[in-house]
């Protein structure tokens, strides 16, 4: 009995930790975020301005990310790049998210031939590895920052598609949802009333789990050149630019812009698993 | 007897992949025609200025672009089906013998990648799964967590720079020694290059098949029949060998044979790191340098490598698993 009793007192407070918890780390994740992106504004282009005097400097406290070949300060560059790579992949990774919710949904709730078109179109989608996809799109609408808009919007879907048709098809069996076919509702007012609730919050976690692979696929498309126009500082030209001053073994020009796009990547990741845990009811107690 | 049912899976296999290639051409032919680089204008390049309207639109008129799509697509796709995939503009060679060639090179690169990769990751994976919750675990799943959220190309540059460029193992780029013929480079040579693009394909690869395989063996391990072995007294060398390793084998293989995708994708950004003169690299100058023949032979090049190794997985769970079989009435 009373080696019992401990955990029995200890454990409420414990879960309503863990809720925090959950509530602080999506918290941080969306400042550090919002951060990056609106950083752009508070620290101005100073740093963007060659300064020959202090050419090719290791990271100090001045420059906490080091200076590149041209003295610019490489923390305000990298700034400025995660800042634009992180609003190119929220804008293609929402697009594709709506094109998933509609192709989802209609698959799910018109099925027939409408689902078996959408479901091929899923599956060629996969055959293809994704790289090549988005370089034979990038490619086709002439590159540049709308290419890669447009590439990475056109090949992200299919997956959160897949999840979204799964949900409606499970939803669609249910009674009261027979029960509403059979008094008459037409498919589009059934749609709108009985899926859209239940496949919400699975949009809002899949397209934020949409956001890192966005990203991460708009930095390689910058990286080998296909991508975002080689003035702009976006994080994939950063890190191609100093491909070319490796062997003169100025490691930060390539090391600290990449941890900076690993971490934002990760924030994503963590927001979006957590967010999970949150909206899902059998964890958002827990 | 046994012939018939694997004849069936093979025909079957086929007509499936002649589908999709058919949706691959319609796909590639509608985004090239919908795309606003002009034909003759990449053909001709710099000269565009020298030749007049009336000239444009005679080589136009020759190659049948005032014909509607649906014409042009059937004449490109007679073509693409009798083997004809066009020459390569970058590479001044037919499109075929170019990606043969590239393949070869690239194909060593993503075997070793491949093995490497699906071993080391079902090494990590069985560590992390047997050991759960402990210093082991949570480790192999930083690492893992951690490589999964990394861009491939940084992995690549953060080992060019601490092995080729500080400590100088290896070398900084392409798959052979400069200024020595392809045909004098060593069989060592030949590898010191080819090892660190593939390490760096292989690390990668290793994060989705140790994490799968960590939450099976969990899954394995929190049985019934677990339970049971070890209230025999089996030791957990044995649990793995009998129990664990059976069950999780085969959704390791699938898993691996289905990122054949990721890798050849991964090979892309590796090879221009690199430098490796690879398929990848050639993927990348083709869209570059609006090589729209050599690019559109890479896609159908992929869509059919990707589809090999799916295929692949299905042919192993035949080999791998007795209750699966192909007719699936053997067994009696």
């Amino acid at each position: 009995m009373t080696t019992l009793a401990p955990p029995q007192i200890r454990a409420p407070k414990q879960r309503s930790n863990r809720r925090q918890q959950t509530l602080w780390t999506i918290g941080l994740c969306v400042l550090f975020l919002a951060a990056i992106i609106l950083s752009t504004w508070f620290i101005g282009d100073a740093g963007l301005n060659p300064v020959l005097a202090q050419r090719n400097q290791p990271p100090s406290l001045a420059h906490p990310f080091g200076t590149d070949w041209l003295g610019r300060d490489m923390l305000t560059r990298s700034l400025h790049g995660m800042s634009l790579s992180l609003r190119v992949g929220l804008l293609a990774a929402t697009i594709s998210a709506l094109i998933a919710a509609l192709l989802g949904l209609a698959a799910g709730t018109l099925g027939g031939w409408v689902d078996a078109l959408i479901c091929w179109i899923i599956d060629v989608c996969f055959s293809l590895p994704h790289l090549v996809l988005l370089i034979l799109i990038a490619f086709a609408v002439g590159g540049g920052t709308r290419g890669v808009i447009i590439a990475v919007a056109l090949t992200h879907w299919p997956s959160l598609a897949r999840v979204i048709r799964a949900e409606v098809l499970q939803v669609n069996s249910s009674d009261y949802v027979q029960l509403s076919h059979r008094l008459g509702r037409s498919p589009a007012w059934i749609a709108r009333h009985h899926m859209v609730p239940h496949v919400i919050p699975q949009l809002l976690v899949g397209l934020i789990l949409l956001f890192p692979h966005a990203i991460l696929h708009e930095a390689a498309l910058s990286f080998i050149g296909i991508g975002i126009s080689p003035h702009l500082p976006a994080i994939g030209i950063i890190l191609a630019e100093s491909m070319r001053h490796l062997s003169t073994g100025y490691w930060w020009l390539g090391v600290m812009p990449g941890v900076l796009l690993l971490l934002s990547v990760k924030a994503f990741d963590w927001l979006g698993e957590n967010l999970r845990a949150l909206l899902d009811p059998r964890t958002s107690q827990g | 007897m046994q012939l018939k049912p694997i004849l069936l899976f093979f025909s079957y296999k086929l007509v499936r992949l002649a589908l999709l290639l058919v949706a691959v051409a319609v796909l590639t032919f509608g985004l090239m025609s919908l795309s606003p680089i002009d034909p003759v204008r990449a053909y001709v390049g710099a000269d565009m200025l020298q030749i007049s309207a009336a000239q444009r639109e005679l080589i136009a008129e020759r190659w049948g672009l005032d014909q509607p799509m649906i014409v042009r697509f059937w004449d490109w796709f007679g073509q693409i089906v009798q083997g004809n995939w066009g020459t390569s503009m970058v590479f001044n060679q037919p499109v075929l013998q170019v990606i043969g060639q590239r393949f070869l090179v690239s194909l060593q690169l993503l075997a070793i990648a491949w093995l490497l990769s699906g071993l080391l990751g079902l090494v990590l994976g069985v560590l992390a799964g047997a050991f759960e919750g402990t210093w082991i675990d949570r480790g192999i799943r930083l690492y893992a967590y951690t490589l999964a959220s990394s861009p491939t190309f940084w992995v690549a540059l953060l080992l060019l720079i601490f092995f080729s460029v500080s400590l100088r193992l290896t070398p900084i780029c392409c798959a052979a020694p400069p200024g020595v013929l392809a045909q004098n480079v060593t069989f060592w040579q030949h590898l010191h290059h080819l090892l660190l693009p593939a390490l760096t394909l292989s690390i990668i690869g290793i994060a989705s098949i140790a994490l799968h395989t960590r939450q099976k063996l969990i899954d394995v391990l929190h049985s019934d029949y677990v339970l049971f072995a070890r209230a025999q007294g089996e030791s957990l060398w044995g649990i793995l060998q009998h129990h664990g390793l059976r069950n999780i084998l085969l959704p390791a293989l699938t898993l691996q044979f289905a990122s054949l995708s990721e890798l050849f994708g991964g090979s892309v950004l590796v090879e221009q790191v690199f430098a490796y003169p690879g398929l990848g690299q050639a993927t990348v100058q083709a869209a570059l340098r609006s090589d729209v023949p050599l690019l559109v032979g890479i896609v159908f090049f992929s869509a059919l490598f990707v589809y090999t190794g799916n295929t692949l997985a299905d042919l192993s769970y035949q080999v791998i698993d007795p209750r699966i079989r192909i007719g699936g009435r053997r067994a009696a």
